[in-house]
C-alpha cells in the first residue's frame, strides 16, 4: 500500500497536535489559504470594469426604469475575482485529483483526447441559429455517434436532444403515453422496484402517472414473481435500473419486458449504469422498449459541477414513431438519418413534440464520439471488464471488515455495496464518510440505495490503477476498523479539511441562501 | 382512544370516528433529523395506502402513506416552523394529520402496540 511521502509530511505540525495550536495572522495554513465571502471582500469603490462616468450619460431616456439606490453587488478588481474562484477552487475535490468513489455517479477519467476534440472551433464555436449547410460537420457527429447507441444497444432509434438523465426518462415515459394514446389505450400506473434509481418515480409522477413500487428480493433483485403480479389492463410501464442500484445485474429483466409486453405495456429502462454492460449486452436484446444513455458517465464528457449532463434516448422499434423532433432512426434502407421538424410532416409525423430548443449538448456529443472512436468496440468491451473487475476487488478486499448485505448474491457489477451493520454503538455511516474526507478522498455515496441500512456505495470505475485503488482500499479498511472499535475521534470527522463537520440539519431546516450584512 | 400501527411505521390514533396520524419513534429514529414535512391539504380525500406526506429528513424523503381511508380535517401547521417535533415528540406534538375514517373495517388490518413492537423487534 502507498503512503503518502511520510517523509515530509509530519501530522504533528501545527494545530493536529491537541493543545499547541499554530495560529497565523491570516488563518491562512502554508498554501491552504482561507477566503472570505465575495461580499466581505468586495468595496463600492472598487470596479473591474471600466464605466463611462454617469454625468456624461442622458439618463432621462429611462424614465420610471431608472435606478434610484446603488445596486448591491460586491465591487471587486479583476485579480481580486480570478484569484476568489481559483482559491475556493483548491478547497475542493475533483477527479482530476484524486478517486472518486461516487457510486451511481460514475465520476471517471475525463481523457484529454475527448476535451482536444471538443475544443476544435468548428464543433466549439457552432451556433445553433447558424445556416445549416455551414454545420454539416456537427450534424455528422450527431448523427455518427447516433448510429453508435443504435449499435451498442440493439435499438431502432434515438432522441439525442435530452439534456441528461432525468431528462431522458421524461422523454421516454412521454414516448410510452404517446404510444399507448395512439393505441387508444390510456393508462396511468407505471411500476417501479425498489432497486431503481430514484429519479424513477419522481420522473413517473413529473409525468402524471401515479406510481406504484416493486419490492426487493432479499438478494437486492426486483421480485419478479410480485412485478408480473401486478400488471393488468392500467400498467402502462415498468421502470428498471439494470444493473440496479444495489450494483446487481438484473437477471430477470428479459422474463420481466415479455411479461409486460404481454400485458400491453412498455419497458422503460433506466441506462444510468451502462458503462457496467456497454459492448457485452444490448438492452434491446433484452426486451427494452426506452433507455436513456448518460452520456457523461458511460462515454466520459466532464459532469458533477464539472460539466453538462447529455442523456440520449434510445427507443425500440415500437416507441420510434413517437420520438422528439429532431430524431434519429433507422430507415427503410438501413441508413440511420436525422430527421429535423422541417420533414417530420412526411418521415416523422407521430413526434410527440421537442424536449429542448435545439439539438441537445453538442460539446457531450464530441466528446462522447471521440471517446467512442479512440476505445473503439473492443475498447469498449474492456471497459466494462474492468469497471465490473475493479469493483470486485473492492468489495472481496472489504468485506471481512464491512458489511456486503448482497455479498453472497454472486459479483457485483460496476459499484460494491456496504452497510453500517457490525459498527459500534453510535457509529453511522456518515461517520465513516466523513473520515474519508481526512484521507484525502470524496466520500462515497451514502445512504443510497434505501433498502440497505446505512448504506454505503462505491464504484471505483475502470480508470483507476490497482496501486490507487489499494490505497483507497488501506483508507478503507483503515476508517472501518475505527468504527468498529468505536474510535471517538471518527465521530467529529473530519479534522484536516479546511471546515470541521458542518451542521447538516441546521442547514436544511434553516437554510440562509442570501447574504445580509451582519 | 385506541392506537394502531402499520408496517410502514405509522401510528393513527382512533376516537369515534376521528383519528390522528404520525410516524413512530423507530420511524423518526431511522430516518434521522427531520428537516422538512410535507403535509396534505385540510379536506384532501386520501385512500387507505396513498402516499399523504412527504417527511424529509438528512438522508432520505420518505413517503408517509395514510393508515386508512378518509378525510383529512386538520394538519400540524406547527411542523412547518418546527419539523423537529417528528423527532423530539413522534407520537404526540409531532403529528401529523387528523382525519375522519370512511370505513373503520380497514382498522382490522392494522397492528396494536405489542404487535408492532414485535415486528420492530424483528428487524
Amino acid at each position: 500500500m502507498n503512503v503518502i511521502n511520510p517523509a515530509g509530511w509530519r501530522p504533528a505540525m501545527g494545530e493536529n497536535v491537541p493543545g499547541t495550536p499554530v495560529q497565523t495572522f491570516t488563518g491562512n495554513r502554508a498554501l491552504q489559504l482561507e477566503e472570505a465571502l465575495l461580499f466581505e471582500l468586495g468595496s463600492a469603490d472598487r470596479s473591474g470594469v471600466d464605466f463611462p462616468a454617469t454625468d456624461t450619460l442622458d439618463l432621462a431616456g429611462l424614465g420610471p426604469m431608472a435606478r434610484s439606490d446603488i445596486p448591491d453587488l460586491p465591487g471587486l478588481s479583476e485579480p481580486e475575482t480570478v484569484r476568489h474562484y481559483t482559491r475556493l477552487s483548491r478547497q475542493n475535490y475533483a477527479i482530476d485529483l484524486g478517486l472518486f468513489p461516487l457510486g451511481s455517479c460514475t465520476m471517471k477519467h475525463n481523457p484529454r483526447l475527448d476535451e482536444k476534440v471538443a475544443r476544435m472551433p468548428g464543433f466549439a464555436d457552432v451556433h445553433p441559429l447558424q445556416p445549416v449547410q455551414t454545420v454539416q460537420g456537427a450534424l455528422g457527429v450527431i448523427n455518427e455517434l447516433a448510429q453508435w447507441l443504435i449499435e451498442l444497444t440493439g435499438m431502432h432509434g434515438v432522441a439525442m436532444s435530452p439534456k441528461a438523465g432525468a431528462h431522458g426518462e421524461l422523454c421516454g415515459l412521454l414516448c410510452i403515453r404517446a404510444a399507448l394514446e395512439a393505441k387508444g389505450d390510456p393508462r396511468d400506473v407505471i411500476l417501479v422496484p425498489e432497486s431503481a434509481h430514484g429519479t424513477n418515480p419522481a420522473t413517473a409522477a413529473f409525468a402524471g402517472f401515479k406510481v406504484e413500487n416493486i419490492p426487493a428480493t432479499d438478494e437486492g433483485r426486483v421480485d419478479t414473481a410480485a412485478l408480473i403480479a401486478r400488471l393488468g389492463p392500467d400498467v402502462a410501464g415498468v421502470m428498471i435500473t439494470n444493473p440496479n442500484t444495489c450494483g446487481l445485474f438484473e437477471r430477470d429483466l428479459k422474463v420481466i419486458a415479455d411479461a409486460v409486453h404481454a400485458a400491453g405495456g412498455y419497458v422503460y429502462c433506466d441506462g444510468a449504469n451502462f458503462n457496467a454492460i456497454v459492448g457485452r449486452v444490448r438492452p434491446g436484446d433484452l426486451g427494452v422498449d426506452a433507455m436513456h444513455i448518460n452520456l457523461h458517465k458511460t462515454f466520459s464528457t466532464p459532469h458533477g459541477g464539472g460539466g453538462p449532463g447529455s442523456g440520449p434516448v434510445v427507443l425500440s422499434e415500437a416507441l420510434a414513431p413517437f420520438g422528439p423532433l429532431p430524431f434519429t432512426a433507422r430507415q427503410a434502407d438501413g441508413s440511420i438519418r436525422l430527421i429535423e421538424e422541417e420533414q417530420a410532416h412526411e418521415d416523422h409525423p407521430q413526434a410527440f413534440g421537442r424536449m429542448c430548443a435545439f439539438h441537445g449538448q453538442m460539446g457531450m456529443f464530441t466528446r462522447a464520439l471521440a471517446y467512442i472512436l479512440s476505445h473503439g468496440a473492443d475498447g469498449l468491451r474492456q471497459v466494462s471488464g474492468d469497471a465490473v473487475l475493479n469493483a470486485n476487488y473492492v468489495l472481496r478486499s472489504l468485506d471481512d471488515v464491512l458489511d456486503a448485505p448482497f455479498g453472497n448474491a454472486g459479483h457485483c457489477m460496476h459499484e460494491a455495496l456496504f452497510s453500517d451493520d457490525g459498527f459500534a454503538e453510535g457509529f453511522s455511516t456518515l461517520d465513516l464518510a466523513k473520515g474519508l474526507i481526512d484521507e484525502g478522498y470524496h466520500p462515497m455515496t451514502v445512504y443510497f440505495p434505501l433498502v440497505v441500512h446505512g448504506a454505503m456505495l462505491v464504484e471505483p470505475t475502470e480508470t483507476e490503477s490497482k496501486a490507487g485503488i489499494d490505497q483507497f482500499i488501506g483508507a478503507m479498511r483503515s476508517l472501518a476498523q475505527r468504527a468498529r472499535a468505536g474510535d471517538e475521534l471518527l465521530k467529529s470527522a473530519p479534522h484536516l479539511a479546511p471546515r470541521r463537520r458542518l451542521d447538516e440539519t441546521l442547514a436544511a431546516r434553516r437554510p440562509r441562501l442570501v447574504y445580509r450584512e451582519g | 382512544m385506541t392506537r394502531y400501527y402499520t408496517k410502514d411505521h405509522e401510528w393513527i390514533a382512533v376516537e369515534g370516528n376521528e383519528a390522528t396520524v404520525g410516524i413512530t419513534d423507530y420511524a423518526q429514529g431511522q430516518l434521522g433529523d427531520i428537516t422538512f414535512v410535507e403535509l396534505p391539504e385540510a379536506g384532501a380525500d386520501v385512500g387507505i395506502g396513498d402516499s399523504a406526506s412527504v417527511v424529509d429528513s438528512v438522508k432520505a424523503a420518505s413517503d408517509v402513506y395514510a393508515p386508512v381511508s378518509g378525510k383529512v380535517t386538520v394538519v400540524n401547521a406547527a411542523l412547518e416552523d418546527e419539523p423537529e417535533l417528528v423527532n423530539t415528540d413522534p407520537e404526540g406534538e409531532g403529528w401529523l394529520w387528523k382525519m375522519t375514517l370512511a370505513d373503520p373495517a380497514e382498522l382490522a388490518g392494522l397492528m396494536d402496540e405489542a404487535a408492532y413492537q414485535a415486528f420492530v423487534a424483528e428487524l
